[in-house]
């Protein structure tokens, strides 16, 4: 009997403490993985780390070397002109598409497909196709030479001017059916008796959205940016299969800095520095954005 | 003030509606185009001879349908020194998503019931610190995943890299399924648990087969996202081991020889195949996870 008992009381606690036992391991692989390594790539930024890692303090000075090259320079003017670019189009076009859409259309489900495909793409396919899109000798060029227009020039992939401006083509091409997509669900979810009132009272189709729609969907239009905002941030593959980084590194961006210092130039400590900036620009935009999600729609 | 009927926002009847609707059809038809006409180029272009694309332009058809590129690009393209074509990566591929996919969406699913429906104290902050995992730029940890896994005898393996996409794959599984699991409510799992079931029993009999629906968003996105993935294989494989997504950037970015653009847009569609499809045949749960990655909490 009493062996029972205590075989009972046991159970029952191993069943209570079952969930955590579970979630442990989970846990602590993301402490080490997560919070581990990233603790590792800051120390690693403040050392003399080089070829090797070395593990001797050395205060500022991989910030100081990275903040004094130009590359990182050109860098960050790259991802400030791409991700400016890149969210503006992708929300512009994702919001006109989706009011569009939004009007009872034939076919909608095909066009939506059509439109949001891209996303089912790898980036290195996206840069392949645009690589011979845009192709200075074959691809656009030719096609307006033969189409009549002899003096038409299009060689902004071997522009190292224009090259960035490539990658916002090719980029915005991918995501904007992404931001369709968000949009669209958010326009659904406006009550359509508030329109229909509107509509009573008299307030056309182009009122309608500008006073009423849109200024409801300003959370969506939020999670939208942030969304795009954070894809441009750790935009890598794109670039890489565009352009290469190049010419020389004229559309180099900091997740392909990090990338070359890291594993071509071996300077091990430069390129921590890069990917503390990296984090640290991308934590500023997503906490308080997880944060005020988890408030919202937690308990 | 026409005086028709109002039926949502767009008033019907009358010339101004049917010019609307017209001017509305062609605006989404020009950007269905936009969206096609790249993929239209890339198959065309594959079945082009190199010499058609000299003397041709972007949108020209083929005269006549060759297979020459696709079965280069398949069997004998060169990837660095090694001229087998996309096939043996093909396959690196196919060997590290399906056990990542598998292993992640489990772990995730387990995790996000013990989260959701037997809620103990510190649930909320540890959801909270592992969901972050899934927002880092990945730069930030590669330098020490590499010799990580260096340590483990795993670099430059694909064990090594399902280990890595199960690792960093697991707060979006996590997500998904707790999102799931909170719409869920208690009291069948309060039931069972009353019944004398356990926290596994209660998980295999009761819970998984209700989250079918979840499970398939979250297989659809994990199995995109690792297919498609470019910065974990570039930067912990190498050569025989990489995935196809790098050894058609290899493909394309080939300097020595001819540049067959035939071939490249033949790599590119093998290689985007399988996420393709997988979008045509179960788009409606791929969007649902966009939508759920998207909107967090």
């Amino acid at each position: 009997m009493d062996a029972q008992a205590n075989h009972r009381t046991f159970s029952r606690t191993f069943e209570r403490w079952l969930p955590k036992i579970v979630v442990s391991p989970l846990f602590a692989a993301s402490l080490v993985f997560v919070y581990g390594f990233i603790a590792w790539t800051v120390y690693i930024s403040f050392t003399k780390s080089g070829v090797m890692p070395n593990y001797t303090f050395d205060g500022l000075a991989q910030y100081d070397r990275l903040w004094g090259t130009p590359r990182w320079y050109v860098a960050l003017w790259n991802l400030f002109v791409f991700s400016t670019l890149f969210i503006a189009i992708s929300t512009a076009i994702g919001i006109l598409l989706a009011i569009l859409l939004d009007q009872r259309v034939r076919a909608e489900g095909f066009i939506r497909t059509v439109y949001l495909y891209p996303m089912a793409l790898s980036f290195i396919v996206t840069g392949t196709v645009w690589k011979w899109i845009l192709n200075p000798g074959l691809g656009l060029e030719r096609l307006m030479h033969m189409a009549g227009f002899t003096d038409f020039t299009f060689d902004w992939l071997v522009n190292s001017r224009m090259a960035i401006y490539t990658v916002v083509i090719a980029g915005v091409w991918q995501s904007s059916g992404y931001a369709m997509a968000l949009f669209l669900a958010g326009l659904r979810s406006v009550d359509d008796e508030i329109l229909k009132a509107a509509s009573i009272d008299g307030a056309g189709p182009v009122r309608i959205y500008s006073s009423i729609v849109l200024p409801m969907m300003r959370p969506v239009f939020l999670s939208t940016i942030i969304i795009l905002a954070h894809l441009a941030i750790k935009s890598f593959d794109l670039v890489i299969a565009l352009t290469g980084g190049g010419p020389g590194y004229a559309t180099d961006m900091p997740a392909t800095f990090m990338y070359a210092f890291a594993f071509q130039r071996s300077e091990l400590g430069v390129a921590a520095a890069s990917a503390v900036m990296m984090l640290m620009t991308v934590t500023a935009i997503i906490v308080p954005y997880l944060y005020s999600e988890l408030r919202r729609t937690g308990r | 003030m026409s005086g028709s009927g109002t039926d949502g926002i767009v008033r019907q009847g009358g010339w101004r509606h049917r010019v609307a609707r017209v001017v509305l059809y062609a605006i989404l038809g020009l950007f269905c185009l936009y969206y096609l006409v790249p993929l239209v180029i890339m198959v065309s272009t594959s079945f082009k001879s190199l010499e058609e694309i000299r003397t041709g332009s972007l949108i020209s058809l083929p005269q006549e349908i060759r297979f020459d590129a696709w079965a280069k690009a398949w069997g004998s393209a060169c990837v660095g020194v090694r001229c087998d074509g996309l096939r043996p990566y093909m396959w690196n591929s196919v060997a590290m998503v399906i056990p990542a996919v598998f292993i992640s969406t489990l772990l995730g699913a387990l995790n996000g019931y013990a989260l959701t429906k037997w809620r103990f104290r510190g649930a909320d902050v540890i959801f909270a610190l592992m969901l972050f995992g899934a927002f880092i730029p990945f730069q930030v940890i590669l330098l020490p995943m590499a010799r990580a896994l260096g340590m483990m005898g795993l670099a430059g393996t694909i064990p090594g890299l399902i280990l890595v996409h199960t690792i960093y794959g697991l707060a979006f599984t996590t997500l998904f399924f707790r999102n799931f699991f909170i719409s869920v409510s208690d009291s069948i799992v309060h039931a069972a648990m009353v019944d004398g079931a356990g926290f596994f029993s209660i998980f295999f009999r009761i819970v998984l087969p209700m989250a079918i629906p979840a499970m398939v968003v979250t297989v659809i996105w994990q199995f995109t996202q690792i297919w498609n993935d470019f910065l974990f294989g570039v930067a912990f494989t190498v050569g025989d081991s990489n995935p196809v997504t790098v050894a058609l950037n290899n493909v394309v970015n080939t300097s020595t020889g001819v540049k067959e653009y035939n071939v490249d847009m033949a790599a590119a569609i093998i290689a985007a195949l399988p996420t393709l499809a997988v979008y045509v045949i179960a788009g409606t749960y791929f969007v649902r996870g966009l939508a759920a990655g998207a909107v967090k909490g």
